[in-house]
């Protein structure tokens, strides 16, 4: 080899990753920096304080959205991983049947259809269902968003699953198990990390929401991504970092406990 | 292939029904809550617009006439919908110009997270997939606060006296570039990672061990092997781009639409669901042809490989 030729590295590319890792972390350490000034600057620090985490934590708008953000979430990713779970049993294993790959499709439909037209679709239907049903409650975000759900769900527990051999369920059925007990105490304990990887990446999913959300919501139904958009028209102050700083903790746990979960199955 | 008796073959249809039953939930929901209404629209693009908003049950072709066109209010002349075009057209612009600036600094740097070792590439890993995973929303907003008036940049700025008043960042192009790279940044860097980690770095020692210089071993023999990730990081970023809605309403202002926020206009403000309808399908048929092209790219390449 010639000499001053590192095969492993290109002149500039480290920098520029570096660059690259900076530009990702550094605009939000500042906004969670910010979270935590004493005064009301977005921009000067002038000590700190907690007094924007207080703040927020007794806002009554921020606690209602909050609420029901969680509630929508558990909701729409229980319902997703659910029918997601169903879904892969039935489209993993076997050999390819007629219309098994269209259902493999529509599955995946919610991934590349943009945003803004999905929730104007649905901004259309549901404000007919809203005048015909006179039901204006958290049903429509709960079934959107377990839509848009379950695509993210479904992929991880089809991955777990196709990995997974058939021998176990052959067993139990030689031992008289039948096909529902079989399921119940060989393929589902098996098949459980997917499922809660799928759960998480739903729940993840919901509650980062926010076009689909403001298009299908009712009056006075904010959830906490909807409120925040909603207050970028007036002065904005650290509270608005402060709620962020709550929401990013709780999903970089959340992934950082996924990732874990999705390690530990290759072991 | 082996002939099936008649038990086998009626066991498989059971099965095979068995299954039908099983995913039933799912498309259930999948329809109901995403391609069922998307049917809507494009029944919607087709009626007329009601004098309140929402549509008259009258076959119409106003709607995607509106798309392209404008019909003068009080004489009745066509001429071309200037300001649609110029936002479809900025819509395409930028999101091309994300993809670019995504490319060019994700390319280095998944080349250099798949050449380390297999403990820092696995926290490197991780360090791209939290940002990915964040609240779109948080994101974009922390680069609102970046380039506000009273914002860190413009304070330092004044600080470093390069100028007396704060520049005018937000609500730009500018910005929501800046926005768009940074939010989709990760979706380049992922899939390029994933094809960079399973190339095998001694092509690059041939290469140069045959006299390659740098620029040659990267031209001729990196980015042929590693095109199929840089294809798919494309079509990544380029899709979401074209869509987007929350970026360019926070950081575009009023001023600065892209397609998603005139597909909003029209069902809020501009009351003419209709077009707001026609949009949305144009939109989409431009994603479905992006997704196209770079498929098409994907195919050659591998050819040629």
């Amino acid at each position: 080899m010639r000499k001053g030729f590192d095969t492993r590295s290109l002149p500039g590319f480290g920098i520029m990753a570096l660059l690259c890792f900076a530009a990702l972390y550094l605009p939000i350490a500042v906004l969670v920096v910010f979270a935590f000034n004493a005064g009301d600057s977005i921009a000067v620090m002038q000590g700190l304080s907690l007094r924007w985490f207080v703040a927020a934590a007794q806002n009554e708008q921020v606690i209602d959205a909050s609420i029901r953000s969680l509630q929508v979430a558990v909701a729409a990713a229980g319902l997703a991983t659910f029918v997601a779970t169903l879904a892969a049993v039935a489209t993993t294993r076997t050999h390819r049947y007629r219309g098994r790959d269209a259902k493999i499709m529509l599955f995946t439909v919610p991934l590349m259809v943009p945003e803004i037209v999905t929730a104007v679709a649905l901004l259309i239907l549901v404000s007919k269902l809203k005048v015909w049903t006179g039901y204006t409650g958290l049903g429509y975000l709960i079934l959107s968003h377990a839509a848009f759900c379950v695509p993210f769900a479904y992929m991880p527990i089809r991955a777990r699953l196709s990995g997974m051999d058939t021998t176990l369920e052959a067993a139990a059925a030689d031992l008289y198990a039948s096909r529902w007990q079989a399921f119940a105490h060989v393929t589902l304990p098996l098949l459980l990390p997917g499922i809660i990887a799928g759960f998480m990446l739903g729940f993840v999913i919901s509650l980062d929401d926010v076009v689909i959300t403001e298009f299908v919501k009712s009056a006075g139904q904010d959830t906490l991504p909807t409120y925040m958009l909603g207050q970028l028209r007036r002065n904005i102050t650290p509270e608005i970092n402060a709620i962020s700083t709550a929401f990013l903790m709780l999903s970089i746990v959340l992934i950082v406990l996924f990732y874990l979960l999705s390690n530990r199955k290759k072991t | 292939m082996q002939s099936l008796t008649d038990l086998e073959v009626s066991l498989r249809r059971a099965d095979v029904r068995r299954r039908w039953w099983l995913s039933l939930p799912a498309m259930l929901v999948v329809i109901l809550g995403g391609v069922g209404p998307l049917l809507i629209v494009v029944v919607y693009s087709f009626l007329e617009a009601g004098p309140y908003g929402d549509v008259v049950w009258k076959f119409s072709g106003e709607g995607w006439f509106n798309v392209l066109f404008e019909r003068d209010i009080f004489d009745d002349t066509v001429s071309i919908a200037d300001a649609h075009l110029t936002i479809l057209w900025r819509s395409v612009k930028l999101s091309g110009i994300t993809t670019l600036l995504c490319l060019i600094v994700g390319f280095p740097t998944a080349y250099y997270m798949a050449s380390r070792g297999p403990k820092a590439r696995g926290l490197l890993l991780l360090l791209i997939t939290v940002p990915f995973w964040t609240n779109l929303l948080i994101r974009t907003f922390a680069i609102q606060q970046l380039l506000r008036a009273e914002g860190l940049v413009n304070v330092v700025l004044m600080k470093l006296r390069l100028t007396d008043t704060p520049v005018q960042l937000l609500y730009s192009d500018f910005a929501i570039l800046t926005g768009m790279t940074y939010v989709y940044l990760p979706l380049m860097v992922l899939p390029l990672y994933s094809t960079m980690e399973k190339f095998d770095f001694r092509l690059m020692e041939a290469a140069y061990d045959l006299y390659a210089s740098r620029r040659k071993a990267l031209t001729g023999v990196l980015i042929p092997l590693v095109k199929p990730g840089m294809i798919a990081g494309c079509t990544l970023v380029f899709i979401p781009c074209l869509g987007s809605y929350v970026i360019p309403r926070v950081l575009g202002g009023g001023t600065n639409l892209m397609i998603g926020n005139l597909i909003e206009l029209q069902f809020g403000a501009g009351r003419n669901w209709p077009l707001g309808a026609a949009l949305s399908i144009a939109l989409v048929a431009l994603v479905m042809i992006g997704l196209v092209i770079f498929q098409k790219n994907d195919r050659s390449g591998g050819d040629n490989a």
